[in-house]
């Protein structure tokens, strides 16, 4: 799917949280959504699922509006990650991802339900409450819930917040093998670099809620004659600082 | 609106009474300590004053019926708190559900907790007080199919708030029912209520519920049309409870509250 967000804009009374911001994420490509915390890409990602109505701007995917009308439609090819949320603690991780599939109408819920787990490395864990999990396999089972509908649009939250190398690593490995086998366009917000130079194929760079810059990591890197994507993100980050 | 959908959504409450028996317990726990209090209560103005003595089961027949009322608005609400304490609000949201589903999934399933709290003490009202709410009749069907309604449209409304103001407005869910209990005219005529205070009643389907349920009870007589009164009301109150909803549901969107809503 291709998403397309032209001129989005949201205003919580006199404050600016996204200013008239534009890009496009071509189909089964990778864009890594990157800057300092309470630059607007939470309220971003929301206006792009639908969850906040924008002040101004729309949000195209595949060409169509995302508006009421089309929205359940949208929604049915879409799916979210994010650690911020979970899945219901008191629920085995079997009826959490029952519940979701039949709620995005999975045709073969069981065998979609096992092809995931199995992937996941959650096979053992099908019958244990989610809530008693450990992070690592919480954010697989949120992973397993956000591709349970074989999503052609991914929105993913820092999908490796909180992980130990180990699990982080799985999770982008499965990630890339993931995305070889299935179209799948995914929007990547992330703090952690190396992961966005491992996953992204474009990225745009947000500051105080507008697009301050946008390109391929080499393409930034060289831009701002850094070494690597940390510091660049962290030269963009602290430009007015360096200014002032 | 999708069948499959609405099931799914009942479906994860299901699971969640299910797979707890604290919960299954605490849902039967309070209706069951309602019937003991008010069963005494009555039991002691019985012995003590032969004015009530025909009307212990009235009494408890008010007290079933008031609590079938208080557990599906309670229900409702609890199962929405449910999404928030559990951080899953977000994931609901983006889920491909019609704001109707969910409000249908919502009421569907409220009538399974509600249930599972009004069996028992209806039941163990009979060997223990001799009382049985099911002496009503045919009329009990529509009395509680009103209260229902309306007991839902209470959570309805709650629940917009919750939705509008975030967890914040939890405490208003757990009082909103104590707030209406006097102006329901539940355990005595509306006669006792001021002049004024008896024109606001008039407003809720309460007052005729039971002011039936006590006409049937103690003169034997049933009014349809004080019945029919009560569901006219009702519905008018479940329409503008579905309305505020949506417009809950877009004010939120508008403030950006749907996102990350939990604890």
């Amino acid at each position: 799917m291709k998403l397309e967000v032209k001129n989005l804009t949201k205003k919580f009374g006199n404050t600016i949280a996204v200013k008239r911001i534009n890009f496009q994420i071509e189909k089964n490509s990778t864009l890594g959504l990157l800057g300092p915390n309470g630059c607007g890409k939470t309220t971003s990602i929301g206006m792009m699922l639908g969850l906040i109505t924008p002040t101004e701007g729309k949000v195209f995917i595949d060409g169509i509006n995302l508006d009421p009308k089309n929205r359940i439609r949208l929604l049915s090819k879409m799916n979210f990650a994010s650690p911020y949320i979970e899945l219901p603690k008191k629920l085995t991780v079997k009826q959490n991802l029952e519940v979701y599939a039949r709620l995005y109408g999975v045709k073969k819920i069981s065998s979609r339900i096992n092809e995931m787990t199995d992937e996941l490395n959650l096979s053992n864990f099908l019958e244990r409450k989610t809530g008693e999990l450990s992070s690592g396999q919480k954010n697989r089972v949120a992973l397993a819930k956000s591709l349970i509908n074989k999503p052609n649009l991914l929105f993913l939250d820092e999908p490796t917040a909180s992980l130990d190398p180990d699990v982080g690593d799985f999770v982008r490995e499965y990630l890339e093998n993931y995305k070889k086998k299935n179209e799948l366009t995914i929007l990547l917000a992330s703090h952690n670099m190396k992961e966005v130079e491992r996953l992204c194929d474009k990225i745009i760079m947000m500051k105080d809620g507008e697009i301050v810059d946008s390109g391929t990591c080499n393409e930034l890197i060289q831009k701002h004659g850094r070494k690597n994507l940390e510091e660049t993100f962290l030269k963009i980050a602290r430009s007015k600082n360096e200014l002032g | 609106m999708s069948w499959a959908k609405i099931f799914a959504l009942s479906l994860r409450h299901i699971y969640l009474i299910k797979g707890s028996f604290p919960r299954i317990l605490d849902l039967i726990y309070w209706p069951t300590i309602q019937i003991f209090l008010w069963g005494f209560i009555s039991k002691f103005f019985t012995m003590n004053s032969s004015y009530f003595e025909n009307t212990v089961g009235v009494i408890l027949s008010a007290a079933i019926l008031y609590d079938f009322l208080f557990r599906s608005s309670i229900s409702y609400n609890m199962m929405f708190l449910e999404e928030i304490w559990s951080r899953n609000f977000t994931n609901l949201f983006i889920a491909p559900i019609k704001l109707s589903e969910i409000i249908a999934a919502l009421t569907f399933t409220a009538i399974f907790r509600t249930l599972i709290g009004l069996i028992p003490a209806a039941l163990l009202a009979i060997p223990l007080f001799g009382v049985s709410i099911f002496k009503i009749g045919l009329p009990l069907i529509l009395l509680l199919v009103t209260l229902y309604l309306f007991g839902v449209t209470l959570g309805l409304m709650v629940t917009s708030g919750l939705v509008r103001f975030g967890p914040s407005f939890e405490n208003i869910a757990w009082a909103s029912l104590f707030f209406l209990a006097p102006l329901g005219c539940i355990y005595y005529p509306i006669e006792v209520l001021p002049g004024w205070l008896q024109l606001a009643a008039k407003l809720l389907p309460l007052v005729y519920i039971f002011e039936e349920m006590r006409n049937i009870l103690i003169y034997d007589i049933i009014s349809y049309y004080q019945i029919s009164k009560a569901v006219v009301i009702s519905i008018l109150y479940f329409i503008f409870g579905v309305i505020l909803f949506y417009l809950s549901y877009a004010g939120a969107k508008n403030r950006g509250t749907l996102i990350n809503m939990g604890e």
